[in-house]
């Protein structure tokens, strides 16, 4: 038993790269690092779920969300993950014309999705809720802030890796690399149904 | 070193001309003198400046030490302000914690665990490099602060609301944030890297239980950082928007709860103590057997009981809160959880025991500071189990036995550990093995001087002198054995002849670097695989992969049972076994080849974190560079195109080495 094993391992190791875990190096770390960032999430999320009710000043929760729209911009995001899986896809029958196209229609939708961020913000301070109105404001724009932030990295990241594919650049195995970045992309969207959920659907 | 080193080749290292990156920028080619070191990404040299860095930062950290004991060694003390005592305190935590037990652990896993695995490389090579350099820029970015308007001042654990902007007006808590917040990602970079170069990269026939113990603990460390850190990024990024840019998380009269900083810190905080014992813990399991010349005692329950304490250390981080008024339940929780981890540790200790039980032992100076730390580190347990007592820990809270207890297990269990490791391993690194009496001198004046300086602060402690206090008057001192005056002084003289004995060390260092005699191959007659190579390794480790059977391989490459005697008897020595492998040799091993980016991308992150200081122009300065980094690093292969060889590589795969990184 022992002795197969080594011998599969020999084996793989002839072909140049082997690893003892069957995912590349590049995947792991990507995952090891999307783990890293549910406990930063984790820690955003139970600062505003602590804070969320404590308005000493300006508007309540309750007072200034606007869900009909929220639930629009949720939509679009959402659906830029259907068009990641797309282009993940198309990349890996290697149609790089069709990853591009999907690749781009993500980043799009990405796109939508913090421009209606930042119109619901500023609604927000227009209506009064300003970064240091009180509790609930600071750790509000911090939250949603940083998951914005973490949209339109993922937008940069998608555009560039159109740019590196048309150019021909890519350096590593393609499909990989747009699958990497869909690995991103989709725990992106799975924290914003989080957000979603306890920030704005739950009443605080 | 050329770029690519092809052993086995007739000729002198292949010619590499690179592509042009960027349009712009060649990378670094024949690097020599600095260069060699500021753009390599060989995880020797890199561990070897993690190494440098982390001991400048501990003689910086000791000499803040120093100075905090001459300030308590008699009544009054006028050789600090209380707002200068203030930044000492605080920064010798800060120091000690990041600045130099962290990286000395990394320098340590850099080195050592690629070749305990027998892996050429990290997974990441580049991003190994630029761990290393952002880990620089916050320790630069920290202690700036110094000539900056003045330190930090809030303790080690910063506690919001004191942090806030109201009683810490100066900078020094900004730049503070900014240090450890560069020096986490320095730190969750290389967790990253380092999981998965051991999950993937290990020599065919290395199971996960075949790993040797450093290795293993290592991993569990990882592990506990890559959950942790981002814990404290949260915490510090809430201070950071409080001080700088006005939020209100810990402004009391807006509502704010003073214990979510304490909860954020300790989250990180207690895995944190974890993640600096036990890699020394890891250390002394390598060292213990090999000059006890035993197998490690029950190797499963070591390394079970290294990954339990990590599982369990995510649950007790509120027993450092026990004071802050929790509630019952919560007390009672964290107090049970807290005295259940003594038991994966008392395991260990067992373990180490039964290892030295019956062996030969080999009193080097390794091995004298292993069994120091097994010693020292079960008396620092043992006042930690008296903490987890919450009545009794509510009396322990901010008075010197806290401060006793962790010296105890973070002096005399990690940095123990961390020169048993220089005195076992100095001689795989340079080649030269350190001076045994210069040794002994260094072992024993640090065992006398740590005793002297934190067994007295026991007793100060449950007098009641607080921590953190500036002075001590003449008044309050009290009389008779227990007087604080007379074991101040003790402290503090204890305290200097500590340093003689890291003094010691130095000159050690020196005087090997001088006058050492070369060390044979296998000096200690060790047991692990970073023995398999020579001293110092060369660049690509091992001439060829070795294949694993056995944990403790290269043990067993020397050693045969004898079947009649049932005892080991030793078949080849350590020169054999390198000359076998130099035969064998792998041809067109291809090394990632040297970088700019790494530390040009860790000097953009230092500007662009200024900037939160200095404002908007530094900090879009700063990202311009961050980008600009990014993309030169996306757009260079980590290895340079087989149509750049000399000539050209029929081979294009590299060998061992991830294509990206």
């Amino acid at each position: 038993m022992a002795d197969t094993a080594l011998h599969a391992a020999d084996h793989a190791s002839d072909h140049g790269h082997h690893s003892s875990t069957g995912l590349s190096n590049n995947k792991l770390a990507m995952w090891l690092f999307l783990g890293s960032e549910c406990l930063l999430f984790g820690g955003l999320i139970s600062t505003y779920m602590l804070y969320r009710g404590r308005v000493s000043d300006g508007p309540h929760p309750s007072q200034i969300y606007d869900i009909p729209f929220t639930s629009v911009s949720s939509f679009v995001l959402l659906m830029s993950s259907l068009t990641m899986v797309l282009a993940v896809t198309a990349a890996q029958r290697k149609d790089d014309r069709r990853t591009n196209l999907w690749l781009t229609v993500t980043a799009v939708l990405g796109a939508t999705f913090v421009g209606g961020q930042v119109y619901e913000f500023t609604t927000f301070i227009r209506e009064g809720l300003g970064f240091t109105t009180s509790l609930f404001g600071s750790s509000f724009y911090t939250l949603t802030g940083f998951h914005g932030v973490h949209v339109s990295v993922g937008v940069i990241f998608l555009l560039s890796t159109v740019g590196i594919i048309k150019k021909n650049k890519i350096t590593g195995n393609k499909s990989e690399v747009v699958e990497l970045v869909g690995l991103y992309w989709h725990f992106v969207d799975i924290v914003w149904i989080i957000i979603f959920t306890l920030v704005y659907l739950i009443p605080a | 070193m050329a770029i690519i080193e092809r052993p086995g080749s007739d000729t002198a290292p292949a010619v590499v001309t690179p592509s042009q990156t960027m349009g712009a920028v060649k990378r670094p080619v024949e690097t020599k003198g600095w260069k060699e070191w500021l753009f390599t990404v060989d995880h020797k040299k890199i561990g070897i400046m993690y190494g440098v860095v982390a001991m400048f930062f501990f003689v910086v950290g000791g000499i803040e030490a120093l100075l905090i004991r001459l300030q308590l060694a008699a009544p009054n003390g006028t050789i600090l302000s209380a707002d200068q005592y203030n930044q000492m305190f605080t920064m010798h935590g800060t120091t000690m914690v990041f600045l130099f037990a962290m990286p000395m652990a990394g320098a340590f896993a850099n080195y050592f665990l690629p070749l305990q695995i027998g892996a050429r490389d990290v997974a990441f090579p580049r991003l190994n490099a630029l761990s290393l350099w952002l880990l620089v820029a916050g320790g630069i970015v920290l202690n700036l602060s110094w000539f900056l308007g003045g330190a930090a001042d809030g303790g080690w654990f910063m506690y919001a609301p004191n942090s806030g902007p109201v009683f810490s007006p100066s900078n020094g808590v900004d730049y503070w944030i900014l240090g450890l917040q560069i020096a986490g990602v320095a730190s969750l970079i290389g967790s990253i890297n380092l999981i998965v170069t051991v999950l993937n990269m290990r020599a065919p026939g290395m199971s996960l239980m075949k790993m040797p113990v450093f290795t293993w603990m290592i991993l569990v460390v990882q592990f506990l950082l890559v959950f942790s850190l981002p814990v404290i990024t949260v915490a510090l990024v809430l201070l950071m928007f409080q001080r700088s840019y006005g939020a209100t998380f810990f402004d009391v009269s807006q509502g704010a709860d003073p214990l979510l900083w304490q909860h954020l810190f300790w989250i990180f905080g207690h895995p944190e103590v974890y993640v600096l014992i036990l890699p020394a813990f890891g250390i002394i399991s390598e060292v213990l057997p090999t000059f006890a010349r035993k197998p490690l005692f029950g190797y499963p329950f070591v390394v079970f009981s290294g990954a339990s304490i990590g599982l369990v250390g995510f649950g007790v981080w509120a027993h450092h809160m026990f004071a802050a008024g929790l509630g019952p339940v919560s007390v009672a929780v964290f107090s049970i959880a807290t005295m259940a981890i003594a038991i994966p540790t008392g395991v260990k200790i067992f373990n180490w025991l039964l290892t030295m039980w019956g062996g030969k032992i080999w009193y080097t100076t390794a091995m004298k500071f292993a069994i120091g730390l097994v010693i020292l580190f079960t008396v620092g347990g043992l006042s930690g189990v008296t903490h987890s007592v919450a009545p009794s820990d509510t009396q322990q809270t901010d008075t010197y036995y806290i401060v006793a207890h962790f010296h105890y297990v973070l002096f005399g269990g990690m940095v123990f550990g961390l020169f048993s490791g220089f005195y076992y391993w100095w001689p795989k690194v340079f080649g030269k093995l350190l001076n045994e009496k210069l040794g002994s001198w260094n072992f024993w004046l640090m065992v006398i001087g740590m005793n002297l300086t934190f067994g007295p602060m026991h007793i100060l402690g449950l007098q009641g002198q607080p921590r953190r206090m500036y002075i001590w008057t003449e008044a309050r001192a009290g009389e008779g054995f227990f007087n604080l005056g007379f074991w101040n002084l003790v402290a503090s003289i204890g305290s200097f002849i500590l340093a003689a004995g890291v003094l010691f060390f130095l000159i050690n260092v020196v005087y090997t670097a001088r006058k050492g005699k070369q060390a044979p191959l296998d000096p200690w007659d060790a047991r692990t695989l970073e023995w398999l190579t020579t001293s110092p390794p060369k660049p690509h480790n091992f001439d060829r992969i070795p294949v694993v059977h056995h944990l403790d391989e290269y043990f067993h490459r020397k050693y045969e049972e004898d079947t009649a005697t049932h005892t080991m008897k030793k078949v080849a020595e350590g020169e054999d076994l390198i000359r076998a492998e130099e035969e064998a040799a792998d041809s067109d091993i291809h090394l990632p080849s040297a970088s700019y980016w790494p530390i040009v991308l860790a000097f953009g992150v230092g500007v662009l974190c200024m900037g939160v200081i200095y404002g908007v122009p530094i900090m879009v300065l700063g990202a311009a560079i961050v980008l600009f980094a990014s993309y030169g690093w996306v757009l260079e292969p980590s290895v340079a195109e087989p149509i750049d060889f000399e000539p050209p590589s029929a081979d294009g795969s590299t060998k061992e080495i991830a294509p990206l990184g």
